[in-house]
C-alpha cells in the first residue's frame, strides 16, 4: 500500500478545515447526560430495546463473574503456587538472579524511554539513543548468563527452567532469532537468483504448510533419532530452534509485504545517486518496508508469545505446562477455572503490553501519517 | 549479479549474528548429559550399559507424567511428588545415595516410548500399563509393577452397595466408546446382573452426572476414581468398591537390550517390596542395620555381595530405605489414608496379606 496519496488527502482535508477569518467553528452541541443517552441509546424503539437487553445481559453476566471471582473462586491455589507459576522450578536460593534480570531489563527499559524522550535536548541522551539497539542486543547475553549461570555463577540446568520464566525466554529468543532470519528469507524470495529464490520459497511454503506442534514434536522426538550418538542438544534449545524456524517463515511473508510496498522509484533514485545495491536495501528499502509492516510484525510476535504454550504438549513446563502440574496437586484438585484464568491473565498482560509498545513505536515512527 | 551483491553481506552479517546468539544460547555442554555417548536401544550387551552412562552423568533422567494426582506432580516449592516420582528417587538413592540426583522429564503419552528408545530418558515411570505389545514390538523392558490399577466402581456410601451384585436394577454412569464400558458389560453379564448403563461422551460429563445423582455408581480406572472423588462436593460420602474389573499394571520401563540396567531398575523396585515384607522401614533402618538376622544382614548389604553383582554398592538397599522408604511407606505417603485419596491397598498389598506385591528372595 502506498501511503503517499492518503497523506496527500489528509493534508488537503486539514487545510480545508482551517477556520476562515470572521467565522469560528460551530459551537459543540451541549446535550448533557440525559440528552446524550436519549440520542445515542434510545433514538428509536428498537435501539431502546437493544440497549435494555444488552444492559441486562451485561448486568447478569457481570454480577455472576464478579460473584465467582470474589466469592466462589478459591484463589489459594494461585497464592500458594505463585512462585511456581512465575519462576517455575528454578532453585529457590538462586531466585535473586531472576530478580536481577527483571531489574536489569526494567532499568534498560526506563533508560531507553528517557533517552528517547530527552534526545532533542541533551546530546548525551541522543548519543545513547543511537546506541539503544546495540545496548539491547548486548543485554541478551547478560540475561542468558544470569539465568543459566556459568562464569562465576552456579549453573542452573535447563530442565529447571519453567513457568513464566521459560515462556518469556522462549518468546524472546523466538523474536530475536526469527526477525533477521525472516528478513533474509523475504529478501531471498525477491532475489533475482533462481536458486536463492527457489530455496527461500521452498522453505517458507514448507514451514507455513506444517502446524507448529508437528515442528515441535519433530524437534523433541524425531530429531534425536537423526542425530549421531552423543550429539544431543538441550531440550529447551530444541524448542527455541523450532519456534525460530517456524516464526521466521511467517516473518518473511510479512516483511515481503513491506518490501512490495516500497515504490520502485525509491530504489531507482537511490541507485541514481550511486548507492551500492546492498546499501540501497539496507538504507532505503528495508527501513521503509519494516516501518510499513510494524503492526503485522508485532501481531506475529504476539502470536509467537502465545504459541510458546504449545511446548507444554511436548513436555516442557512453561506457564501452561506448569499449570498442568499444579492442577495435579492433591490439595488443589479441580481448581481448573482459577488456574487457567490466572494463566490467561498473565498471557494477556504481556500480549497487551506488546501491543501498547507497538502502537507507541508506530506513533514515534509516524506510520500512517507520512 | 545485483542480487548477490545485496545478499552476500547480509548473509554474512546474519550468520555472524546468529552464530553469536547461538553461542550465547548454547554454552558448552557442562551437564555431562551431552558428553556421555548414548547407548543404542538394541545394542548388544557388550556395549556400554546405560548404568555406566547414568553413573558417569551423576544423575538419573526419569520420564514421568508430571500432571497426574498421586503419581507425579509438582509441589508449590518446585519438588516433584507422587508414587512414580518416589520410585525415580529410589533408583537415584540406590545409585548415588542421593534421592535428589534425579532430573524429572515430563513426557506425553505419545512420546514416552520414543523418549526411552532414543535415550532421552533412562527410565520411564509414567503410569504406563505393561502389555505384551509394548514389551515386544514397542521394544520396552518392564520392571516389576509398582501399582496395580484397574477398573473400579465408586458409589455413594449411603446407597448400601458393597458388591457388583448389588447393582441389580441400579444404574451406572460410564464413558461411552471406552474399554471401560465393555468391561463393565462383560462383568455384569458374567454375574447375571441387570443394570442400567448411563453413558456420556466426555469423562467430565460422566462424573458430573454421578455428582448430580443421575446414576448409582460410576466406573473408571481406580486411580482416576480416587482423584475424582476428592473433587466431589462431599468426598467422604463416596466409597470405591473393592472390585477390580480390568488389569492395568502400571510399571516402570527401560529400553530393551540392556540387561544390566534393566536388572538395576528391577531390583530397586523389588527391594522396596522386600523391605516392607521384612519389616524394614525408613523409621527403623538404624536398628535393622544392627540386626543379627542373617536374612536382613544380607538384604541390607552387611553380608554377602548382592549389590556388587548388580553393579551397585552392597548397601544399595539401605540407601533406598533410608532416603525413600519401603513400598508401603511410598504408597501411604502418596495414596494412603493420610492423603486426600485414601486409597486402600487392595491388590497393591503384600502377597502375605492377599495382595500382589511379591518380591523374589534377596539371596
Amino acid at each position: 500500500m502506498d501511503p503517499q496519496p492518503q497523506a496527500g488527502k489528509a493534508s488537503l482535508q486539514r487545510s480545508r478545515a482551517l477556520p476562515q477569518p470572521g467565522e469560528g467553528p460551530p459551537p459543540a452541541p451541549r446535550l448533557g447526560a440525559v440528552g446524550w443517552v436519549r440520542q445515542n441509546l434510545f433514538s428509536t424503539w428498537y435501539n431502546g430495546v437493544l440497549t435494555v437487553v444488552c444492559v441486562w445481559l451485561l448486568y447478569a453476566a457481570g454480577t455472576r463473574v464478579l460473584a465467582w471471582v470474589f466469592a466462589t473462586a478459591q484463589w489459594t491455589v494461585v497464592r500458594v503456587n505463585l512462585r511456581l507459576f512465575l519462576a517455575g522450578r528454578y532453585p529457590q536460593d538462586q531466585t535473586w538472579r531472576i530478580w536481577a534480570v527483571v531489574l536489569f531489563v526494567a532499568g534498560l527499559g526506563v533508560a531507553s524511554w528517557a533517552a528517547w524522550n530527552a534526545a532533542r535536548r541533551h546530546p548525551a541522551a541522543a548519543w545513547f539513543r543511537r546506541r539503544l539497539p546495540l545496548a539491547w542486543f548486548l543485554s541478551f547475553p547478560v540475561v542468558v548468563w544470569l539465568v543459566r549461570g556459568g562464569a562465576g555463577l552456579p549453573v542452573v540446568d535447563t530442565s529447571l527452567w519453567s513457568g513464566l520464566l521459560l515462556t518469556l525466554l522462549l518468546a524472546v529468543v523466538g523474536i530475536v532469532g526469527s526477525f533477521p532470519l525472516g528478513i533474509l528469507l523475504a529478501l531471498g524470495r525477491r532475489s533475482s537468483l533462481p536458486a536463492v529464490r527457489a530455496l527461500s520459497i521452498l522453505y517458507i511454503e514448507t514451514v507455513r504448510g506444517v502446524p507448529l506442534i508437528t515442528i515441535l514434536f519433530m524437534a523433541q522426538v524425531m530429531f534425536p533419532v537423526f542425530m549421531p550418538e552423543g550429539v544431543r542438544p538441550d531440550r529447551v534449545l530444541r524448542a527455541m530452534a523450532g519456534l525460530v524456524l517456524f516464526t521466521s517463515a511467517y516473518m518473511a511473508e510479512n516483511v515481503r509485504g513491506g518490501l512490495q510496498a516500497v515504490p520502485r522509484g525509491q530504489v531507482e533514485a537511490a541507485m541514481a545517486l550511486g548507492l551500492k545495491s546492498h546499501l540501497v536495501v539496507l538504507l532505503i528499502v528495508l527501513p521503509q518496508a519494516l516501518r510499513a509492516v510494524i503492526p503485522a510484525i508485532v501481531g506475529q510476535f504476539i502470536s509467537l508469545f502465545k504459541d510458546t504454550s504449545l511446548v507444554a504438549i511436548v513436555g516442557l513446563s512453561d506457564l501452561t505446562g506448569i499449570a498442568r502440574s499444579i492442577l495435579a496437586q492433591p490439595q488443589f484438585l479441580g481448581r481448573y477455572a482459577e488456574v487457567y484464568l490466572f494463566v490467561a491473565l498473565v498471557y494477556w498482560i504481556f500480549s497487551y503490553s506488546m501491543s501498547l509498545a507497538s502502537r507507541r513505536l508506530e506513533r514515534q515512527l509516524g506510520v500512517g501519517e507520512r | 549479479m545485483r542480487g548477490w551483491k545485496v545478499l552476500l553481506p547480509l548473509l554474512v552479517l546474519t550468520a555472524i549474528v546468529l552464530a553469536a546468539c547461538g553461542q550465547q544460547a548454547a554454552p558448552p555442554p557442562q551437564t555431562g548429559q551431552e558428553a556421555a555417548p548414548a547407548a543404542s536401544p538394541t545394542a548388544p550387551q557388550t556395549a556400554q550399559s546405560r548404568l555406566d552412562i547414568v553413573l558417569a552423568r551423576g544423575r538419573l533422567i526419569c520420564g514421568v507424567n508430571g500432571g497426574l494426582p498421586g503419581f507425579s506432580y509438582v509441589e508449590p516449592d518446585g519438588r516433584y511428588s507422587g508414587l512414580d516420582a518416589d520410585f525415580c528417587r529410589a533408583i537415584a538413592a540406590a545409585l548415588f545415595d542421593d534421592p535428589n540426583a534425579v532430573e524429572f522429564r515430563n513426557l506425553t503419552a505419545a512420546e514416552r516410548f520414543a523418549a526411552v528408545q532414543n535415550g532421552e530418558v533412562d527410565v520411564l515411570i509414567r503410569n504406563t500399563t505393561w502389555t505384551v505389545s509394548r514389551d515386544t514390538s514397542v521394544g520396552m523392558e518392564f520392571a516389576p509393577t509398582i501399582f496395580y490399577d484397574g477398573q473400579g466402581m465408586m458409589v455413594r456410601k449411603d446407597s448400601g452397595i458393597t458388591r457388583l451384585e448389588d447393582f441389580q436394577g441400579k444404574s451406572v454412569c460410564v464413558q461411552t466408546g471406552t474399554t471401560t464400558e465393555l468391561n463393565l458389560a462383560d462383568w455384569m453379564r458374567r454375574l447375571n446382573v441387570a443394570y442400567e448403563p448411563v453413558v456420556y461422551d466426555s469423562i467430565d460429563a460422566t462424573y458430573e452426572a454421578y455428582a448430580a445423582e443421575r446414576c448409582d455408581g460410576v466406573t473408571s480406572d481406580r486411580s482416576q476414581l480416587m482423584a475424582r472423588r476428592t473433587v466431589l462436593p462431599n468426598p467422604d460420602e463416596h466409597v470405591i468398591l473393592d472390585v477390580v474389573m480390568s488389569k492395568e499394571p502400571l510399571t516402570p520401563a527401560v529400553a530393551q537390550g540392556d540387561a544390566r540396567w534393566f536388572d538395576v531398575v528391577k531390583w530397586v523396585v523389588f527391594a522396596t517390596m522386600e523391605a516392607e515384607e521384612l519389616g524394614v522401614s525408613s523409621r527403623n533402618i538404624g536398628q535393622m542395620l544392627a540386626s543379627d538376622d542373617p536374612q536382613i544382614k544380607r538384604f541390607l548389604g552387611r553380608e554377602g555381595d548382592l549389590g556388587t553383582g548388580l553393579g551397585l554398592t552392597n548397601d544399595f538397599v539401605a540407601r533406598i530405605i533410608r532416603h525413600v522408604g519401603n513400598y508401603g511407606e511410598i504408597y501411604d505417603r502418596n495414596l494412603g489414608p493420610d492423603t486426600p485419596f485414601k486409597l486402600d491397598r487392595g491388590p497393591n498389598d503384600l502377597w502375605t496379606r492377599g495382595g500382589l506385591i511379591y518380591s523374589p528372595p534377596f539371596r
